[in-house]
């Protein structure tokens, strides 16, 4: 056979093939950063400052941000759904929906894209810039575990911090969703605020603080294990950067999606 | 004290080094030259074991560093310092944070202990002024030093030095290599040093080697590498343009 033919066909699946394996590796290299952050959470008390600093960045890196997101999603919500309901006149009904879907999904859900942008990019930055500048190396050289040092810290403090985020974000949809209510859809604040804490659920709730605080896990893992694998100088750190974003948001949607479907997903009993 | 046995290392099917072996004893100051790019980073990297080589072995007291496990790498290093060609202190921190930083996290120092031996390390390498500054902040030379300082305060056995008077003035770089010397007659410190200067080379060696496309073309004591019949080695020392030696 002519081998003009094969060659493509050969490279192509060469090129394939190697990048599953790549993907593979780096996936597991993310678990391996994972799994050594709990390990090392046994420093934890050691190291409470550099947890509290980086809750505090993590606090104020996403404040206003996170604000305005969440203040537009509930707005958003409660404008969709407003004009439905309103073809059944049951407009009043608005608060029961936008809650719901805030604590559910879209308060985890905007505060982890927020937290990707703002805070897990700039673990990727940071670390990734300590790798190429050989600061990783020097940590090692000096007994220093840069999972302890760096990694560990930065996980407690987004695992905490997301779902404190979350909370603020669901306060700040709802506020944003009673506006609409009252402005658009000429709903009163009171019967708003009266079916939202109606419909305010403790499963609810859990299941969203359970998905804040995975996220934050999944995102600082994410994005430190990113860092430290860096090469290449500048370049290197920006595409760290860049692959941490993408993969945090994937990851976001798909686990996202799995909690939902593995807490509500059976609608028969 | 330290040996590489046929070392040859490879990157991105590039060969670097080329079966370099060499031995270093106790105590003595090992002084590695050669041109930019000739792989006397990777070099020391490989001793630091922060590189496993392709082929061949890297033996620390007869200890095998080259794929050893995180223990044994760890064990190994509790007695050796890198001082890296750029320095490599940890940005966020100010200098006196990052040569404190090896003594805080061997938790095996009080506090006032720590600040005393930081102190003296800062003294001694004129780096009082800059205590509070962040890495940024300073120039090249006081990098260089902060870095050299976060060694010292360790007590290392072997302490492997990046070009650790380049960009450093004339003044600053002979009392780096006096307490190279110092180091050693004191301390009975192995050093391993790269540099391209051949005035310090000369004053701290106790060997020479120097490394060309990835082999040692020759490693001798100073008198002999000075007065040494190969073209290469002539040209390199003397720093002249013309010479067998391909400039890219
Ligand atoms: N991690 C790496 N990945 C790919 N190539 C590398 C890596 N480390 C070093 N190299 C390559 O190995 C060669 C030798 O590099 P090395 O840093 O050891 O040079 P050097 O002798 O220290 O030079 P200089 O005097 O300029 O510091 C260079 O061509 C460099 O590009
Ligand atoms: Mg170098």
């Amino acid at each position: 056979m002519n081998m003009k033919f094969i060659k493509p066909i050969y490279e192509t699946f060469e090129y394939v093939g190697k990048n599953i394996l790549l993907g593979l590796y780096d996936a597991g290299y993310i678990l391996l950063i994972f799994f050594q952050s709990v390990y090392f959470s046994k420093d934890v008390f050691r190291r409470w400052r550099e947890i509290v600093k980086q809750m505090y960045i993590a606090g104020v890196k996403s404040f206003l941000v996170s604000s305005i997101v969440s203040f537009f999603t509930g707005m958003v919500l409660a404008l969709q759904t407003g004009i439905e309901l309103m073809a059944f006149q049951q407009e009043a009904l608005v608060g029961d929906l936008v809650i719901t879907v805030m604590t559910r999904e879209m308060g985890p859900f905007t505060s982890a894209l927020v937290l990707t942008a703002s805070v897990g990019s700039a673990m990727a930055a940071e670390i990734g810039t300590m790798k190429v500048s050989e600061e990783i190396d020097a940590l090692e050289m000096m007994a220093i575990h840069p999972v302890s040092f760096l990694v560990m810290p930065r996980v407690v403090a987004l695992s905490i911090m997301l779902p404190v985020v979350t909370i603020y974000s669901v306060v700040m949809g709802t506020v944003g969703g009673a506006i609409v209510a009252n402005f658009q859809l000429l709903v009163p604040y009171d019967v708003y605020y009266y079916h939202v804490l109606d419909t305010l659920r403790f499963k609810a709730t859990y299941v969203g603080m359970l998905k804040s605080y995975i996220f934050g896990i999944m995102i600082s893992s994410i994005s430190c294990a990113r860092g430290l694998q860096a090469k290449n100088g500048a370049i290197g750190v920006g595409q760290a950067v860049r692959s941490s974003v993408v993969i945090s948001f994937l990851m976001v949607l798909i686990v996202g999606y799995f909690i939902t479907a593995l807490f509500y997903g059976k609608v028969h009993d | 004290m330290i040996e590489l046995v046929n070392v040859k290392k490879k990157f991105d099917g590039k060969i670097v080094l080329n079966g370099v072996s060499f031995k270093v004893e106790r105590g003595e100051t090992f002084v590695i030259i050669g041109q930019s790019g000739t792989g006397k980073t990777v070099t020391l990297r490989h001793i630091a074991g922060l590189v496993d080589p392709d082929e061949g072995h890297v033996l620390i007291d007869g200890v095998r560093m080259d794929y050893a496990d995180a223990n044994t790498k760890t064990t190994l290093r509790e007695k050796m310092g890198i001082v890296f060609q750029s320095g490599a202190l940890i940005n966020w921190m100010t200098v006196e944070e990052n040569i404190a930083l090896p003594l805080i996290e061997s938790r095996k120092y009080s506090k006032n202990k720590i600040e005393e031996i930081v102190n003296y390390y800062l003294r001694i390498l004129q780096l009082t002024d800059a205590r509070n500054k962040m890495p940024a902040e300073i120039s090249g030379g006081m990098k260089k030093r902060a870095a050299l300082a976060r060694v010292l305060v360790r007590n290392p056995e072997i302490i492997l030095y990046d070009e650790p008077t380049a960009g450093l003035d004339p003044v600053m770089s002979r009392m780096i290599d006096e307490l190279v010397r110092q180091m050693q007659r004191d301390f009975g410190v192995t050093s391993v040093v790269v540099t391209h200067e051949m005035q310090s080379a000369y004053y701290i060696a106790d060997r020479i080697a120097m490394l060309y496309k990835g082999e040692l073309i020759a490693c001798d004591v100073p008198e002999n590498i000075k007065s040494s019949k190969n073209p290469i080695v002539q040209q390199f020392i003397t720093g002249s343009i013309e010479g067998p030696i391909e400039v890219q």
